[in-house]
């Protein structure tokens, strides 16, 4: 089944990879109409977002749907979903470097760049949720009259760190892999002006075997950090919710079915931004049919293990014997939110059972639709974990539904505006494909005469 | 011949086995200041012109153990010296609760240490270099290969390194202006 199908379209040279994805950025007349059209619906959604916010600075958080019980609504959900996204990113930057995988080359600079914007956007939510996000401040230590601290033992502020360092870290891990991209567009370019800004953001990066030598080694002790680290920030995550006494949260398989379901939403997204961009940008000789038939495997594997952690989650609602627990997924199954919950089912563990067939695999529009369901299937995960939990705790006089507001919606709507601006942007102006990293592969794969790509390719001999 | 201004010579190859085999040569007939420049990283390439132990591991460890001190000495210093709270007689020193954030910040240290140390090790950001004088050096970072035996080398002399340099068959030996 594997073998045909190359990592690495046939005829290519460093030049012509360099060439290629180096053009994306430096042609000119690359501000295509698509692009601006994109990039215009984004910006619109990103002022949508700041009338959002200009109006939750003037009214409070009132104008969403949430109440007490269901205070956490919409925007704990949708954190929890784009940190879930960012997850993915790292996992192929890192985790698969660590491995050898040499399939990763093509697709961990927009990976990366896909977990840097959704990172932004999912920290935008706890910050509004605050109600004043300009206090922000008061969730870091920091010398105050007050002489308070930060409660060091609430997962609240384990978060604040976990999602804080996750941010700079897989900063750092993508400015330096660009260093040397930077350096071949301050080379290529033909403006002054464009000359000066990426001269400047390569730092006089010359290529020098000592520099490579440390550079590489930083990769690698980066990579080893950030793999425990991806890891890591969604426990945390789960922690928010299995450390409070919520039937429905407080469950010791949370840290790692979040894992899972961040690691299967997080591939959802990469294929969902991967499939349009080879197409639309002639990239299938880098991005090639292989790289989404092994996408959408580590899609369905993930989507497995988050279908067993479900199966678990209610057979230990059952088997417990807590009437509390075993009323709300009674709850969830017949409830009010039944409809929600059997979508989530059929979007997230009847759907993806299709990858399983090669044919599905291979058929591009098919694995793009996939990964969109599954993108809707995990977000609607994250709702039924914290919104049908809440509306349905211990005291019947506690029950009180939640409905989303058009500003809920508008909030969401805006930082997906966001997400797909930063995208618009980075695409444009920086390279999408690690151009070293493809110059490595293509050298790689000449020496050892197999365009064949099997992987990971065989160390020289 | 002023060698008064003169960085080094360069030689340019093809590929990054021509450079390797011109390195290991270079570094047999004696130079000992001698830099490589390619736009792949080259395995070998290093190790062939001298190159043999960096620093950097030792600087992230210093970092991550430093960042992850810092995070547990923040969270016992709050809540057993600064701000104790006596609840229901529970320990105020509950370490277990500290082990997130001192995990956090030792991945944050480690991290930030890696990346200013392996750029200050590596003299970046550097805007001006003598390299960057010769035209065909902008091909670095597309296909071309680059060997470098700077001036201040004991050994070198600008004729007989010159010959030296095209007995290598290079694509080309330039003169590296500083």
């Amino acid at each position: 089944m594997d073998g045909p199908d190359p990592i690495l379209g046939p005829g290519q040279t460093l030049s012509s990879v360099t060439e290629k994805i180096s053009s994306i950025v430096l042609g000119r007349g690359n501000t295509t109409p698509g692009w601006i059209f994109g990039a215009f619906i984004s910006f619109c959604l990103l002022m949508l977002l700041n009338t959002v916010i200009t109006l939750l600075a003037i009214k409070g958080v009132g104008i969403w749907g949430i109440n007490i019980p269901v205070a956490w609504g919409f925007a704990i959900t949708n954190f929890v979903w784009w940190i879930g996204i960012g997850h993915a990113g790292t996992l192929i930057s890192a985790f698969l470097l660590l491995l050898h995988q040499k399939w990763r080359t093509s697709i961990n600079r927009f990976a990366e760049a896909m977990t840097i914007f959704a990172v932004m956007c999912a920290g935008m939510f706890p910050l509004l949720h605050m109600g004043r996000p300009w206090l922000f401040y008061y969730l870091m230590p920091y010398p105050n009259p007050m002489w308070l601290w930060p409660q060091f033992r609430s997962p609240l502020v384990w978060d604040v760190f976990a999602v804080s360092t996750y941010f700079t870290v897989s900063l750092l891990f993508w400015f330096v892999g660009l260093i040397p991209d930077l350096a071949t567009l301050r080379d290529r370019a033909t403006g002054k002006i464009k000359k000066i800004i990426y001269g400047i953001f390569s730092m006089g990066w010359r290529g020098s075997a000592t520099h490579w030598a440390r550079y590489e080694f930083a990769s690698i002790l980066l990579a080893g950090l950030a793999t425990p680290l991806v890891v890591s920030v969604h426990t945390v995550v789960s922690f928010d919710f299995t450390i409070a006494i919520v039937p429905g949260w407080h469950s010791t398989i949370f840290p790692p079915y979040f894992v899972a379901g961040a690691i299967y939403s997080g591939f959802a997204m990469v294929l969902t931004l991967a499939i349009p961009l080879r197409k639309y940008y002639h990239l299938q000789n880098m991005v090639t049919d292989r790289h989404i038939d092994i996408m959408a495997k580590v899609m369905l594997a993930t989507g497995i293990i988050v279908a067993y952690s479900y199966v678990m989650e209610m057979f230990m609602a059952f088997y417990s014997a807590n009437p509390f627990e075993r009323a709300q997924f009674v709850e969830r199954m017949t409830g009010q939110y039944a409809v929600v919950f059997w979508t989530l089912i059929t979007f997230n563990l009847v759907i993806p059972q299709l990858l399983w067939w090669q044919k599905v695999r291979r058929h591009q529009m098919t694995v793009f639709l996939i990964s969109l369901i599954v993108n809707i299937g995990m977000w609607l995960e994250r709702f039924v974990i914290i919104v049908v939990s809440l509306h349905h705790e211990y005291e019947p006089s506690k029950w009180y539904m939640f409905f989303p507001t058009r500003w809920d919606w508008a909030t969401f709507a805006g930082t997906i505006g966001m997400f797909f601006l930063l995208f618009y942007l980075f695409i444009r102006f920086l390279p999408m494909i690690s151009i070293v990293e493809m110059r490595t592969l293509v050298h790689e794969t000449s020496e050892t005469g197999s365009h064949a790509g099997l992987y990971p390719v065989p160390p020289e001999a | 011949m002023s060698r008064r201004n003169l960085y080094g010579l360069m030689a340019e190859f093809d590929s990054p086995e021509e450079v390797l085999e011109a390195a290991t040569r270079t570094r047999e007939a004696g130079y000992r200041r001698v830099d490589a420049f390619t736009p792949i990283p080259v395995e070998g390439l290093a190790d062939a012109i001298g190159f043999h132990w960096t620093a950097l591991p030792v600087i992230t460890f210093i970092g991550g153990f430093l960042g992850g001190c810092l995070g547990f000495f923040m969270c016992w210093y709050a809540n057993v010296i600064s701000f104790p709270l006596d609840i229901g007689g529970k320990p105020l020193n509950s370490w277990p609760a500290w082990i997130p954030i001192t995990f956090e910040l030792t991945i944050l240290g480690g991290a930030i240490a890696t990346v200013v140390g392996m750029l200050a090790l590596n003299g970046l950001p550097n805007p001006y270099h003598p390299v960057f004088n010769v035209d065909r050096f902008e091909l670095s970072t597309t296909d071309k290969f680059f060997l470098c035996i700077k001036s201040r080398d004991k050994n070198f002399d600008l004729g007989r390194t010159k010959t030296f340099l095209e007995e290598l068959k290079p694509h080309g030996v330039f003169e590296v202006e500083d």
